[in-house]
């Protein structure tokens, strides 16, 4: 089993990852791809996405494209179903209904071929935490059968890119919450996945590791990868990603570029329009103190 | 306060219900389980009125101390810290700590066990209704008994839960915990030998028993209906002073709890680089292998699983008839222990196990390496324990049929753990947890699966088991049950793997689902 897929974004990447730490590779940068051709697949396609668990619909039937190459903000509120639908569109969960696609290529009939390609973050799961931060990424490698040479390096090279050198011995039950969110990117960056999901990334992080953490994906996504970050921070998502889509109730209310999506307001103001203010703040009276 | 607390609890046992039919089920069964000897119990304290006061008070002395010791000790061996009411829970409200302690006593009485303790320990007025004063001495010892049962078992499981996510607790917990169990064995094997010689009646220990902190409180009635007392007092005052110790040692427990959150320990040797992983070799089969060493050695879940094994020859040879067929047998329950561990490793995993299904790695090479780990655990120790037996019994003739059937029985059931782990997964404790909590709810569907899994196992090593059976004593046939048994369990270890193998490729989704859904 070879160690990197062949595809765009790998060797530009490593070597903006190299020079962030070590400026261990000296070649020059690729150019990003000059213009996807309008043919390109999507980066994920998903149609009518369905899942329940018990009496609670969770995904009411979701339809979405994620061009390639796009930066894709999912935002929406509490128990809206962002988790549950990115679990499905990366394999985790497997839907009721509906059909995944990623590049061009069904989810649940190649799911292998897929999974290579895909780089995971999911949010609330927990880790193996009785590995060191450096093991962690490293079984994350050795899990895809990359070989141990490229493991080692790009280990050392993204446990210094995120700040994690330091603690990269200590076993990750010691870490704090952003530690672990930072070493789960690491390990769902390994592979030079040509599609990164993320949920919830930024949760815990601190900012300056947050900075980073949006270098690294914005550069990512400028030598051709496809970025979908979920998040609770519309400021956030505004300045970073191109593309949002709203969701809330199980449902896609709004998608498409940001500009298009906010149509002028701020993405904020925008987002509690289309999910509605369900109540105010003028029934807790008591809890003025003067 | 109290009433809050209590009715959580009933709420949560409530809520459980509602979630499946098995939990009613199991309730329903156990309710019937518990009548069963409630009402055995009964008739047997009904039957002691009518002996004499010393039979009567032996048997009260022994059966209340028993009792009292099953609530103290039991929970941190055998079913686990009832989690729903973790008083770590109630650390962020501002709860005082007389009304925490009333409301989690109280509520530790909420549920079978409880009850039925209640009940029967309210029945043994019935022994003493020939004397109206005794029976009034047992209504008041009814609730110090009560009380010295419930805060007893907070007590030890308050106290001793700090151990439970401490790195050091796998050096402690075995002698800690077990360190009872390895003195009372002997001691009862002596006290029979005693008893059989008439040195010693039983009368006699049980006038000992009464006079300990776990058996004075049984004492007293029996004393007052002897008319004596001052044997009374004294001993009420035994028991009493057992009961503010408890309460005291409760409290302090709890405090140092509620007070301390942080329950990491930091310190430990810090292992550098990468460990296991850097010298096995790089690929998915020996990275799960690797990763799966790294929790048999770290994660206290598995470690106190093993923290049994080396006091599992001490158990056995105190069963043994004096033939030497026990300790024979040793190696091959063992192998049985050590091979089912891993029928519960994906639940083991909890949701850390999306690393597995997002990698795409292989049915195979999940299976073989969890395999392997368990197998670099199982064989060493299979080993040790086959040889040791022999040695120690004498009989290495029948070493060969030996080997047969503890290997056979290791691969067996390490074929079978790969193809039910695959498939089921139940409520384990999470990661991070001691293995003495158990996690709300888990015990019928933990029945159901395991009684099943145990079952086709049984089948499965039967015949290796008869053939080595057949061969001891039998040199020449040893042999033949050696190769028996290894060819068996090889063959079902490969069918196990390969199918269990199979059924994650298709179903590894669908296993994370069941894993978030046990939550």
């Amino acid at each position: 089993m070879g160690d990197t897929l062949p595809h765009p974004t790998d060797k530009a990447f490593w070597h903006y990852v190299g020079l962030m730490t070590s400026a261990s590779d000296h070649e020059p940068p690729a150019e990003p791809p000059a213009g996807l051709a309008p043919t390109t697949p999507p980066a994920v396609s998903i149609r009518g996405l369905y899942k329940h668990f018990g009496e609670k619909i969770a995904v009411a039937g979701i339809s979405l494209d994620v061009p390639a190459g796009s930066f894709y903000g999912i935002v929406g509120p509490n128990g809206a179903g962002k988790t549950t639908m990115l679990s499905m569109a990366t394999g985790l969960l497997r839907p009721d209904g509906g059909t995944v696609a990623i590049n061009g290529l069904d989810l649940w009939t190649n799911l292998f071929e897929v999974k290579r390609t895909l780089g995971i973050l999911p949010d609330g799961m927990a880790t193996f935490d009785r590995l060191t931060g450096t093991q962690f990424v490293t079984y994350a490698g050795l899990l895809r059968g990359m070989d141990r040479a490229t493991v080692t390096a790009r280990t050392a090279d993204l446990l210094a890119a995120l700040d994690l050198r330091e603690s990269a011995d200590k076993l990750i039950v010691d870490y704090s919450a952003g530690m672990t969110k930072k070493v789960t990117l690491a390990a769902a960056l390994i592979h030079a996945p040509r599609v990164l999901v993320l949920d919830e990334p930024f949760e815990s992080v601190d900012p300056v590791s947050a900075a980073h953490i949006r270098e690294i994906l914005t550069e990512y996504v400028r030598t051709g990868g496809t970025v979908i970050v979920s998040s609770h921070v519309m400021d956030l998502v505004q300045r970073m990603c191109d593309h949002v889509a709203v969701v809330a109730g199980g449902q896609i209310l709004a998608a498409g570029t940001v500009d298009d999506v906010r149509a002028g307001r701020s993405l904020e103001d925008r987002f509690v329009e289309l999910v509605g203010r369900s109540h105010t703040a003028e029934g807790l009276a008591w809890l003025r103190t003067s | 306060m109290v009433a809050h607390l209590v009715r959580l609890k009933l709420v949560l046992l409530g809520n459980a219900l509602k979630r499946s039919v098995w939990q009613i089920l199991g309730l329903v069964f156990s309710l019937l389980y518990a009548s069963t000897v409630g009402i055995a119990l009964f008739a047997g304290l009904a039957y002691l009125s009518r002996r004499d006061i010393d039979m009567a008070a032996t048997v009260v002395v022994f059966a209340g101390g028993l009792l009292v010791l099953a609530w103290w000790f039991l929970p941190l061996v055998a079913f686990g810290v009832d989690s729903t009411l973790d008083p770590q829970r109630f650390a962020l409200f501002a709860i005082r700590r007389r009304d925490l302690l009333w409301g989690l006593g109280i509520a530790g009485l909420v549920g079978v066990p409880g009850l039925l303790t209640v009940l029967v320990t309210l029945g043994t007025l019935l022994v003493w209704r020939e004397s109206p004063a005794a029976m009034l001495a047992a209504l008041v010892c009814w609730v110090v008994a009560v009380a010295t049962c419930v805060v007893g078992s907070r007590a030890t499981t308050t106290a001793l839960a700090p151990l439970r996510s401490s790195r050091r607790f796998r050096e402690v917990t075995g002698v800690l915990v077990f360190l009872p169990l390895l003195v009372i064995a002997p001691l009862a094997a002596w006290a029979s030998g005693e008893i059989d010689a008439d040195r010693v009646t039983l009368h006699q220990v049980a006038d000992v028993v009464s006079w300990l902190p776990f058996g004075a409180v049984w004492g007293v009635p029996a004393a007052v209906a002897a008319g004596d007392l001052g044997v009374a007092a004294a001993k009420l005052a035994i028991a009493v002073a057992t009961l503010v110790v408890l309460v005291a040692l409760w409290g302090w427990a709890l405090d140092r709890m509620l007070t301390s959150p942080a329950r990491r320990d930091g310190h430990g040797a810090r292992p550098r680089g990468l460990g296991v992983f850097g010298f096995l070799p790089a690929t998915p089969t020996w990275a799960v292998v690797a990763r799966c060493l790294v929790y048999w050695v770290r994660d206290p879940r598995y470690v106190g699983s093993l923290a049994v094994v080396p006091l599992l020859p001490f158990l056995v040879h105190f069963i043994d008839p004096g033939t030497g067929i026990a300790m024979l047998a040793l190696a091959p329950v063992t192998a049985f222990m050590l091979g089912w561990i891993i029928s519960a490793d994906v639940a083991y995993d909890h949701t850390a196990f999306w690393l597995h299904v997002v990698t795409g790695v292989s049915g195979r090479a999940d299976r073989l390496g969890r395999v392997i780990a368990a197998g670099l655990v199982g064989v060493p120790v299979t080993a040790v324990f086959t040889v040791g037996a022999a040695w120690f019994t004498g009989r290495w003739d029948d070493l060969p049929a030996v080997v047969g059937a503890s290997f056979g029985v290791l691969l067996t059931a390490l074929g079978l753990s790969s193809v039910v782990s695959a498939r089921f997964v139940y409520p384990v404790p999470k990661p991070g947890d001691g293995p003495f909590s158990t996690p709300q709810g888990s015990a019928v569907a933990n029945l159901t699966i395991q009684t099943g899994g145990w079952l086709v196992l049984g089948l499965l090593v039967l015949p290796e088991i008869a053939v080595a059976a057949v061969a001891t004593g039998n040199p020449a046939l040893g042999w033949a049950a050696c190769v028996t048994g290894l060819a068996l369990g090889s063959a079902v270890l490969v069918v196990g793997v390969r199918l269990g193998g199979r059924v994650y490729d298709v179903r590894s989704a669908e296993l994370m689902q069941q894993v978030i859904a046990i939550g």
